[in-house]
Order: structure tokens, then C-alpha cells, then sequence
């Protein structure tokens, strides 16, 4: 009997840089090659699909025959000649290459309801994402809803700004409607300028559909008839995607006048973030749209009141919006049984830096940090010891170690100093230096402050200079208590969320690692060993065996000597950047 | 050029974009902003070059210098940032030959630049040559990408 056979491969950027293309086009040549398609399969299909979440195994095939799945990981070209031979012809899959275990650990205490799509239906396809019940929601709205119960379903189901600051969605479209006039906008921010976090690129690359649906239910629900999408150039393939999914849906009436013979007219442009992190505020945002330098103003009149070209606007981001259509086909009380009390629903997470298994995850609100941490993240990478995990990129703050009982929700994270954000979570581990990490990110700040006003402009300035002073040695007594001081006064002065929470790294690594701060200033000592100016590197002679591994990695070529002979770093040229100390494999570096 | 201009402002009216659109695709056209370019198109649409010029330098994409014929992005996100992009950085600009406080080396062969972050942060660190995504970056790879590149051996594809 001839077998059904589908093959999805992941080509997210994760997937495309790891080789992606080259293992579908591989697949497709194996296949037509001696006839095999035609002989062995009824029917075969190839799919590219976004990403599902373990960037770190790419490139990710499923190979599903007559309906069994089997998920291979880290496939390269060369390996798929086995996989057709054994498997889709032979029927026996290639036992040594599928995922293991931790594959399904990472997906077993996640729930997925943005992401549940994404990896499955084929971004590029329209109709691949009506098959698994895409716009049946736009359906059910235009037909049997009227705008305001529409909102009255997102308010009973919780659903908050997943952008970051967490205001109620369903109270914002409130209000949205309620504001006057035929012309109205509706934007949706995929500007996603944090450091750290991917999330909204990982769902316009892997289901654009779901997006444009959701702004399609929000501009039914709040009466506007223009729509916009606001995303970063630094997103080539989003981009590409996003533009294709608008053509498609264009295509099948679903965007442009009289949509789905119901009267309603939605248009949807895409604008290009330029690069400017400052431009995912709100205000800022509309003043990019209209090509103007993305500062903020000042607020009221809030965009709902006076937004894009002078008209009420309401702006949500991509994964407020890829939520909405999940909840008008299930319902406000499946969506509202996920979650706290005042959180409801699922978040995702882009889970990285010093972590086994990093990825995109989908986690319901209220999950304790560790098991995020432990479970699915299968702990910290090369058995260091976890030291901090940070959430919500330059306007967050950093969790310790010993707090890991905290849960994920807008108003715990809240309570220890953090945000939410949009939903970046790095892991840090014992090499890494908090104080640096703040200096890390007040770098950030100070460079993306749009220079509007002055305590952000030039208060982030200062608190760099005194954060790389002390990460330099030159911290004096005092230091710490200016840095709460000055960010105190940032805070509260700031126009706008970005110099409002710009202090945040600072104040929460104060808060929990008062002590490295203080080894900085006092002992001139760097405890994680990072910062360079308070480092040395040399060789210990009788440990080195004159192997050269630490010459061919030094950057700076810093490192001489003969072969099997000991080597010897110049200190003068030394940048230290650790590579020696990394690579020595006779621990004949020293540090300190 | 002037038509290449043309062309552009055609697109600029057809799609009732803006300014920001418009440095766009004149970055895109001629790799950076030509000072030339933007004065022909302020005198054409009546904008005082200087709202240029403020929107030019308020945001990272456009540059006002000529770029390299190779671009290489390295990514400075926070994942990145911890898995060691900074020592990835420092070989490049020393490989390259990038002149201090500069992004492109003298012979416009290569740019290195900084990007905030490119959201591949579960591959980091990333480096992009070309467009052409590249995660777990170490500096050895670098080196021997570069290599190949100065080389001219190896041919860097666009996405997809």
C-alpha cells in the first residue's frame, strides 16, 4: 500500500541558519530521485514551517507517515539520504537521530495557544492555517457577533498587553469603540526592540495569518478601517512573510472592502521600524508611522484620543492580537481557566543565555520560575550554578538565585523588583558579573534615549558613567548610594516608559547583589571575573605544554612562544577576553 | 541616478509614504545616503534637508557614510552579550583592518557594524555576514568565515 507522507521542515531564522533550506531542497531531490515519490508515496508533501520553539536542535524535520509524527533534530544535508532510504521507503525511522526525551520535557508543562500553530501550519500557505481552523473566528464575529459583544468576550477573558505594560485589551478596544469619528487605526506593534527577546518575530514568521485575524476581530470590535503593522527592518524574513500573508488574505476577501460580503472594510500597511528601540512607546510609534524622528510626547491625549494623524488609535502588540482569535473560537472561560486571578492565559517566553535548553516557550501565567528554569529549560548550561535569571530587557530587573519560587505573572514579578516585559528571560549564570550586566544595559538605554527629556537623556548618561567607573576600579564610597539616588530621580521624572524603567537594572541588581557592588568599589575585585580592568590573565608555566591551542584563539595576538614550549602573554597587548582560559585544556591559565 | 530618484519619488506618491520611506529606499538603492541624492529629492519636495538629516540620524538603519562591499552584523543582544559577542567584535575589527571609531575599513571592502538584537537569541552568539544568519558563533569559525570571504571563495546568499 502506498503511504501518505508529509515532511515539515522548520525554517524560522533559527531553522534557515542552521541549514534549513538546504535539507528541504535536499529532501525534495532524494524524493523525485530513482522515482521514489511516485512509487512509494500516494501522497507527499513538503512543508516549511515556523519555528516550535527549540531553536537550539535545528534544523527540526517531522516526518509524518499515515499519520504517525517522528521529529528528527540537528538534521543536516547529508543525513537525509538515511532518512528517506530507512524511513519514509524502509518504514523503520533512524532510531539515533530522532529528538530525545529532553525534546518532549522541554514541550511537556507548556501550554500552547499563540504558539500552538506555529511549527505545524506552513506560514507561506493560507490555506494550510484555514485547515486547522484559521479565520473561523473572523466568521463567527462578522456573523453572529455584534462589535461590542466581541469585546465583551476578550474582557471576560482576561487577556492583558502582552507587549508589556499589561493593560487590559478588552478595556482598551473599550474605549477604542467608544471613541468618536469614521476614521480610526488600528496598529499592531511588532517592534520588538528588546534585547533579548524574540518572540514576536517567531510568530509573524510562523503563523502571519493569526496576526492579521486578530487585527481583523480588533478593527470589527473598535469600527476602524485602517490598519497598520509596525515592524522592525531588522526582521528580513517576518517581513517577507508578514507581506505575503496580507497578499493572500487580500486574495480570499478577508482584507480590503466588504469583507466576507459583511460590510466591513479593513485595509492592513506595513510600515518598517527604522532601529529605534525608543519607538515601541506608543506615542513615538505614531510619530514613526508619520515619518517623523519616533520621539514620545507627552500624554494625555492618549493615542485612543488623538493618535495617527491626529485620529483615535489603538495599538496592540503581535501576541495580544495572535491571541484573540484563539479565544473567540474557544471562548472567554477557556481562555480565563488558564493563569492567576489577575493574570490570565498563557505568556511566551524567549528563554536564553546560559540555559541547556533554550528556546521559545508558552507557559500558562502563575508557573513558578523554576520549573521554567529546571523543567523545561533542563537547567543551567555546562553545570555552572544559576545565578540570576532577568526578565523584561532593559526595563526589568534580575531574580536571584534563591528566589526561584517566584511565579510568572504581571504582579509577582512586579513585587521583586521586575517586570513582565515582553517577555525576554535570560539566564545568567555564576561567571556573570551584575554589575556589568547593568552596565550593560544602561549602554543600551543611554543610546536608545531619543533625547527628548532631560532626566533621561542625561540621567542615563550619568549612571553609566558612574556604573562603568566602579567596573572599571575607579568606583568610589558613595557610588552605590548615587546610583539609587540618580535612578530614583529618572524614574520618576522620565517622559516616557523607556527612562521610567531605564534605572530598573540597576535598582534590582542593587537590591540583590549589594555585595559585588561593593567588592568592585572597595576590594577593586570583579567576584564573576569579568570585568577587565580588575582582571590578568597569565600562564602557568608548568601546566603549559606548548600546545598553541591559546595562540590561535587570542584575538589580539597577545600570546607568544614555541611549540611545546611554555607560552608567555603580553600583558600590554592582552585585551582579556578570556578565549585562552576558555580553550587551555591543562588549566594553565590563571585568572585573577 | 537622477532616474533611479525618479523612481523612487514615484513609489513615495503612489504609496502616500513618507520621509522615513523615502531614506529607506534610497538606503537601499545606493547602500547609504548619499548626500547628492538627498538634496536633489529635498529641492523636488520642497523639505529643507535638515528634516532629513534630523530623521537620518535619529535612527540606526540609515548611514551617512559609503559601506563596505561586505556587511558583517554582529549581534549585541543580551544573549548574545553573555555568550561572548564583545570578544567576537574585537577579532573582527582587528581581522578587518576597521579603523578606530569607524565601522568600514579603508578599502570599502568590509563594515563591521552593532545591532541591538536580530531575535535569534537561542543560536547566540549570532554574527550575520552578508544577510546570511550565523549562530554559535566562536571566534575560531569567525575567523575562517573571514577567511573564505577575503578570499572570495565563498558566495553569501539572500534570505530564503
Amino acid at each position: 500500500m502506498k503511504k501518505d507522507v508529509s515532511i515539515k521542515v522548520c525554517m524560522g531564522t533559527g531553522g534557515i541558519a542552521a541549514g534549513g533550506v538546504e535539507v528541504m531542497s535536499t529532501f525534495e531531490k532524494m524524493l523525485a530521485a530513482a522515482g521514489i515519490k511516485a512509487s512509494v508515496t500516494k501522497n507527499c508533501s513538503m512543508h516549511k514551517v515556523g519555528c516550535r520553539g527549540f531553536c537550539a536542535r535545528d534544523v527540526l524535520v517531522d516526518v509524518i507517515i499515515d499519520g504517525g509524527k517522528s521529529t528528527y533534530q540537528y538534521i543536516k544535508p547529508d543525513m537525509v539520504e538515511r532518512i528517506v532510504h530507512e524511513h519514509i521507503v524502509g518504514g523503520a525511522p533512524v532510531g539515533d537521530w530522532l529528538v530525545t526525551d529532553d525534546y518532549h520535557t522541554f514541550h511537556n508543562k507548556q501550554i500552547k495557544v499563540v504558539l500552538s500553530d506555529c511549527g505545524e501550519v506552513d506560514p507561506e500557505d493560507i490555506d494550510s492555517y484555514i485547515s486547522r481552523g484559521g479565520y473561523e473566528a473572523t466568521k463567527k464575529v462578522l456573523t453572529t457577533m455584534t462589535p461590542q459583544e466581541t469585546i465583551e468576550v476578550i474582557k471576560a477573558s482576561g487577556l492583558r498587553g502582552r507587549g508589556g505594560a499589561g493593560f487590559p485589551t478588552g478595556t482598551k478596544w473599550d474605549m477604542g469603540i467608544k471613541a468618536p469619528g469614521p476614521v480610526k487605526y488600528l496598529i499592531c506593534n511588532a517592534d520588538e526592540g528588546d534585547p533579548g527577546a524574540f518572540m514576536d518575530r517567531s510568530v509573524v514568521e510562523g503563523n502571519p495569518h493569526a496576526v492579521i485575524e486578530g487585527m481583523l476581530i480588533g478593527a470589527y470590535a473598535i469600527g476602524a478601517p485602517y490598519g497598520y503593522v509596525y515592524i522592525r527592518a531588522e526582521y528580513p524574513l517576518a517581513v517577507e512573510r508578514l507581506h505575503l500573508a496580507i497578499k493572500q488574505a487580500k486574495e480570499r476577501g478577508l482584507l480590503g472592502k466588504n469583507i466576507l460580503g459583511k460590510g466591513l472594510d479593513f485595509t492592513i500597511k506595513v510600515k518598517l521600524g527604522a532601529g529605534a528601540f525608543v519607538c515601541g512607546e506608543e506615542t513615538a510609534l505614531i510619530a514613526s508611522i508619520e515619518g517623523k524622528r519616533g520621539q514620545p510626547r507627552a500624554k494625555p491625549p492618549f493615542p485612543v484620543q488623538k493618535g495617527l494623524w491626529g485620529k483615535p488609535t489603538i495599538i496592540n502588540n503581535v501576541e495580544t492580537l495572535a491571541n484573540v482569535p484563539y479565544i473567540i473560537r474557544k471562548g472567554a472561560s477557556w481562555y480565563a481557566g488558564m493563569g492567576t486571578e489577575k493574570s490570565k492565559g498563557t505568556k511566551v517566553f524567549a528563554l536564553t543565555g546560559k540555559i541547556l535548553n533554550s528556546g521559545l516557550i508558552e507557559v500558562p501565567m502563575g508557573i513558578p520560575l523554576k520549573e521554567v528554569i529546571y523543567d523545561i529549560g533542563g537547567g543551567i548550561e555546562g553545570g555552572k550554578k544559576l545565578k540570576a535569571v532577568q526578565t523584561g530587557g532593559p526595563s526589568g530587573g534580575c531574580i536571584p538565585s534563591n528566589m526561584m519560587d517566584t511565579t510568572l505573572d504581571y504582579e509577582s514579578l512586579g513585587k521583586v523588583g521586575s517586570i513582565m516585559g515582553s517577555g525576554g528571560m535570560v539566564v545568567l549564570d555564576e561567571t556573570d558579573c551584575m554589575v556589568n550586566v547593568a552596565k550593560y544595559f544602561l549602554e543600551f538605554t543611554k543610546s536608545e534615549s531619543c533625547g527628548k527629556c532631560i532626566p533621561c537623556r542625561i540621567g542615563t548618561k550619568r549612571l553609566l558613567e558612574i556604573l562603568t567607573r566602579i567596573t572599571e576600579g575607579k568606583g568610589r564610597e558613595g557610588d552605590i548610594e548615587l546610583l539609587e539616588t540618580l535612578s530614583s530621580d529618572v524614574k520618576t521624572s522620565s517622559l516616557c516608559g523607556l527612562g521610567q524603567s531605564a534605572p530598573n537594572p540597576v535598582l534590582s541588581t542593587i537590591r540583590y547583589y549589594r555585595d559585588e557592588y561593593e567588592a568592585h568599589i572597595y576590594e577593586k575585585r570583579c567576584p564573576a571575573g569579568v570585568c577587565k580592568d580588575l582582571l590578568s590573565y597569565s600562564i602557568l608555566e608548568e601546566f603549559c605544554k606548548g600546545c598553541t591551542a591559546c595562540t590561535r584563539v587570542c584575538p589580539a595576538g597577545a600570546i607568544i612562544g614555541e611549540k611545546k614550549k611554555p607560552h608567555k602573554i603580553i600583558q600590554d597587548i592582552c585585551i582579556k577576553c578570556g578565549a585562552c582560559f576558555e580553550t587551555c585544556k591543562f588549566k594553565a591559565i590563571k585568572k585573577g | 541616478m537622477e532616474k533611479k530618484l525618479e523612481g523612487i519619488l514615484t513609489r513615495y506618491h503612489e504609496n502616500e509614504g513618507n520621509l522615513i520611506s523615502i531614506l529607506q529606499d534610497l538606503e537601499s538603492e545606493f547602500g547609504y545616503l548619499r548626500e547628492d541624492a538627498i538634496m536633489w529629492i529635498s529641492e523636488k519636495l520642497d523639505v529643507p534637508p535638515a528634516k532629513f538629516y534630523g530623521i537620518a540620524t535619529f535612527y540606526a538603519q540609515f548611514h551617512l557614510k559609503p559601506r563596505g562591499k561586505n556587511v558583517i552584523t554582529a549581534c549585541c543582544g543580551t544573549a548574545c552579550h553573555v555568550k561572548g559577542s564583545e570578544r567576537l567584535i574585537t577579532s573582527l575589527v582587528k581581522e578587518l583592518a576597521i579603523p578606530e571609531g569607524e565601522e568600514t575599513s579603508e578599502d570599502l571592502k568590509f563594515t563591521v557594524e552593532k545591532v541591538n538584537c536580530v531575535g535569534a537569541c537561542s543560536i547566540a552568539p549570532v554574527i550575520i555576514i552578508n544577510k546570511t544568519v550565523n549562530g554559535k558563533m566562536t571566534p575560531d569559525k569567525l575567523m575562517k568565515e573571514m577567511k573564505t570571504l577575503k578570499e572570495g571563495k565563498r558566495e553569501y546568499t539572500d534570505y530564503i
